[in-house]
């Protein structure tokens, strides 16, 4: 009896509909990511459990870099309230701007305010390659004296006025205690009790409280 | 399907003088390109979720000299934290001082929930003091540590300068420079 023949089979498989499936979710995710803007202040954040997102829109972000030195930025979006925290600035102040000079700081994308009040003129005046040749001093936080960016802060407070203002605090690991004490005190004096600090995302520790709670709830109870 | 041509020589020749053209197949080997295409996708999927930076609720009470608004504190249920120099913290059971002593970032977690143990929950709370020498990523942490070790009561105050001598004066002893 003849033995029954296999017929030989290719091992090979066709590619193509893995290839189709592969590139769909290629382009989806191209479409959906958004870069990092590259930023003109490389601050490398800590980490914490809080899984809340930071807020993007109706922003006041205080950064202090690892030398511990302040600036003061204000999400692109809100246009208006850049206009008048730097015309509130500008009068009370008196440091004679120019409109060309204050919509160096409001209509720019990334603008951001990092020098004392005598220097804010011509700090303004510069092209952004020119502020990427010089060393800011960033805003005097550390004596309390002198504690520039408390002036800042009742600015943006009442540019913000009836909206809602997203305080947020993005400190270096390296910045010394001093001047986050210093960003204290200035949200202090002016009531701005409620922050929120931008931290990188790490899990909870396993075994640790949070992490039972986050395992008995099936969520991420941190907030 | 997406096979190589691997069939050798062309099939049977038809005679000697004619030459058949070698028939090639039109498929072309996809795997390659699969594995670029899950490459990309692999690092764009760690890039979205990596550029995510989260936010860490803080809440400050407000500065009060009045009595009645401050908030009462049991001495037996206090513990104060401060951070020093080079990631190190010390700490303190009860309201006294002098009783200062050295960890770190890994051993103050055993502490906290020591003493949480020991405590009465509703009276339990954490001071943290950081001292100048501390970092942001020092004071960042020891909050977190808060919300790791479900700590619902914790302040933030400023370090007096006796404290702050003993720290440094603990930070000598151990050779901490």
């Amino acid at each position: 009896m003849p033995r029954a023949k296999i017929p030989r089979k290719s091992t090979s498989v066709d590619m193509t509909a893995m290839c189709d499936v592969a590139f769909l979710l290629l382009s989806f995710f191209i479409l959906t990511t958004k870069f990092k803007p590259s930023e003109a202040l490389s601050v490398m954040t800590p980490g914490s459990v809080s899984s809340k997102v930071a807020p993007e829109k109706d922003v006041v972000l205080i950064t202090l870099d690892k030398d511990g030195k302040a600036y003061l930025s204000v999400s692109d979006v809100n246009i208006s309230q850049k206009q008048d925290i730097i015309d509130a600035m500008n009068t009370s102040k008196n440091l004679g701007l120019s409109d060309a000079e204050k919509a160096a700081f409001v209509k720019k994308a990334d603008s951001y305010i990092g020098v004392p009040f005598s220097q804010l003129k011509s700090y303004l005046d510069k092209t952004p390659e020119e502020l990427k040749a010089i060393v800011l001093p960033g805003i005097p936080v550390k004596d309390s004296t002198d504690n520039e960016l408390k002036d800042w802060i009742a600015a943006a407070v009442n540019a913000f006025q009836g909206s809602k203002m997203n305080l947020l605090v993005k400190g270096d690991n390296a910045a010394k205690y001093p001047s986050f004490q210093g960003v204290l005190y200035a949200f202090k004096k002016n009531d701005q009790l409620k922050f929120q600090l931008v931290t990188t995302p790490v899990a909870a520790p396993v075994g640790s409280e949070l992490w039972k709670v986050q395992q008995a709830t099936g969520s991420k109870a941190a907030e | 399907m997406a096979e190589m041509d691997t069939s050798g020589g062309g099939g049977h020749k038809k005679g000697p003088g004619v030459k058949k053209a070698k028939k090639l197949s039109t498929r072309v080997d996809l795997t390659p390109m699969v594995d670029l295409g899950f490459l990309l996708i692999t690092f764009f999927i760690f890039t979205t979720t990596m550029s995510q930076p989260t936010a860490l609720k803080l809440n400050l009470p407000k500065d009060t000299d009045k009595p009645d608004e401050q908030n009462k504190l049991k001495e037996s249920a206090a513990l104060t934290v401060m951070m020093g120099k080079q990631d190190k913290v010390y700490y303190y059971e009860g309201l006294d001082p002098a009783k200062i002593q050295a960890s770190d970032f890994k051993g103050i977690r055993d502490i906290i929930l020591d003493k949480k143990r020991r405590t009465d929950p509703k009276d339990f709370m954490v001071i943290i003091k950081p001292t100048q020498d501390a970092t942001y990523k020092n004071t960042v942490n020891m909050l977190d540590e808060m919300k790791i070790d479900g700590v619902a009561r914790y302040a933030m105050v400023d370090i007096t300068s006796d404290e702050y001598k003993l720290v440094l004066l603990t930070e000598q002893a151990n050779g901490i420079k």
